[in-house]
């Protein structure tokens, strides 16, 4: 007669919590309160997180940058109505798999500049110009948004890109021809442009 | 401290909630408990104090849920000829140990609210007496006396 009479029970059924989430997430989609949906996808170059606002792709994060680190950052900067769901997603991950398979040389998704502005968000402008295979250095980057000597916030600038991959900041290398640095990690940055050379 | 992302309140608290809804309404309307309850909770989220306890602001959401449910049942005709879909009996406490789910609905309202609150959701009686509008005293001999009745009337409790 000691003990909790509910011990048998500390153990749900996670297939009822997770038809349950996937209510919550479609109710709330409905309701108009899922102000970010995530979710994750495998990738040549590790686990892409995904997120999206309703407005579109809001950002891209690569495990390196952690995951939870980025979504906590977000609950802080945009709003914490933030749920898994991959439904508002879909085309993204679509286009992104069909990227790296080299079937795709451009993407084609709403997105969610917020996260960026002023000088930097003029870099990531710029950036989307930036064509399938080719590269610009810093150097021609800071010169074609106006600011020929602001190289180095050129290179700050693509560092905060809140979409990588999809808006190709992996594009802009050094001037001596080496791809210089990544928020992915430089073996991602070569990996990339690997790609997209091959 | 900065507010977290409502997913990391789902995956934390998620269960709990259910197993008190379940408690507390019925296993039959649990799961729309258990979505109005986090619906309502998301709605309200950006609101909550950083430092609030959030276990506590769920239930209590639940436990509104729930009079809304019990509301909404007391209304509706009680079908005689149906039985619920039996779900997965490893994924349902209540389809293993129903002796126990119905002992609970016999309860006393008080006294099932506050097992629930203390013993599934493990709040403390000064935070149960909150939601029940009572004081901790009578939220801890509410708990005290539906656990009596249910060790009384509920079978299961001889094994193991």
């Amino acid at each position: 007669m000691t003990g909790n009479i509910f011990d048998f029970s500390e153990r749900d059924g996670d297939a009822t919590l997770e038809r349950l989430h996937d209510r919550l997430t479609a109710a709330a989609e409905t309701a108009g309160l899922l102000d970010v949906a995530y979710r994750t996808l495998e990738t040549p170059v590790g686990t892409l997180l995904l997120a999206a606002t309703p407005v579109g792709l809001v950002r891209v994060a690569f495990d390196v940058e952690g995951h939870d680190a980025v979504l906590n950052r977000l609950a802080d900067t945009l709003s914490p109505r933030i749920l898994r769901s991959p439904a508002r997603l879909d085309t993204a991950a679509h286009q992104i798999d069909e990227y790296f398979a080299k079937r795709r040389t451009d993407f084609d998704v709403p997105v969610d500049l917020s996260l960026t502005d002023g000088f930097r968000r003029s870099v990531i402008q710029h950036l989307c110009d930036i064509s399938y295979g080719t590269r610009e250095s810093y150097a021609q980057v800071a010169a074609a948004v106006g600011h020929p000597r602001a190289m180095r916030a050129v290179g700050t600038a693509c560092a905060h890109n809140p979409l990588p991959v999809v808006i190709p900041c992996h594009r802009v290398v050094r001037s001596d021809g080496s791809t210089g640095q990544y928020v992915g990690g430089a073996g991602a940055k070569s990996a990339l442009l690997e790609l997209e050379a091959a | 401290m900065k507010v977290r992302p409502f997913e990391d309140v789902v995956t934390r608290h998620g269960a709990t909630v259910l197993r008190v809804c379940r408690a507390v309404v019925g296993p039959i309307d649990a799961e729309d408990a258990w979505s109005e309850t986090f619906l309502s909770a998301l709605r309200a989220y950006p609101d909550l104090p950083t430092d609030a306890n959030v276990e506590a602001w769920l239930v209590t959401i639940a436990h509104r849920r729930a009079l809304d449910v019990a509301r909404a049942r007391s209304r509706r005709p009680i079908p005689t000829d149906t039985l619920p879909e039996r779900a997965d009996p490893d994924a349902d406490p209540a389809a293993r140990d129903p002796d126990l789910w119905a002992a609970l609905q016999r309860l006393p309202d008080k006294q099932r609210h506050a097992v629930a609150y203390h013993h599934l959701a493990g709040l403390p009686f000064a935070e149960i007496a909150v939601i029940l509008g009572n004081s901790p005293t009578a939220a801890r001999r509410a708990a005290a006396d539906g656990i009596k009745t249910l060790r009384k009337h509920w079978k299961g409790d001889e094994r193991s």
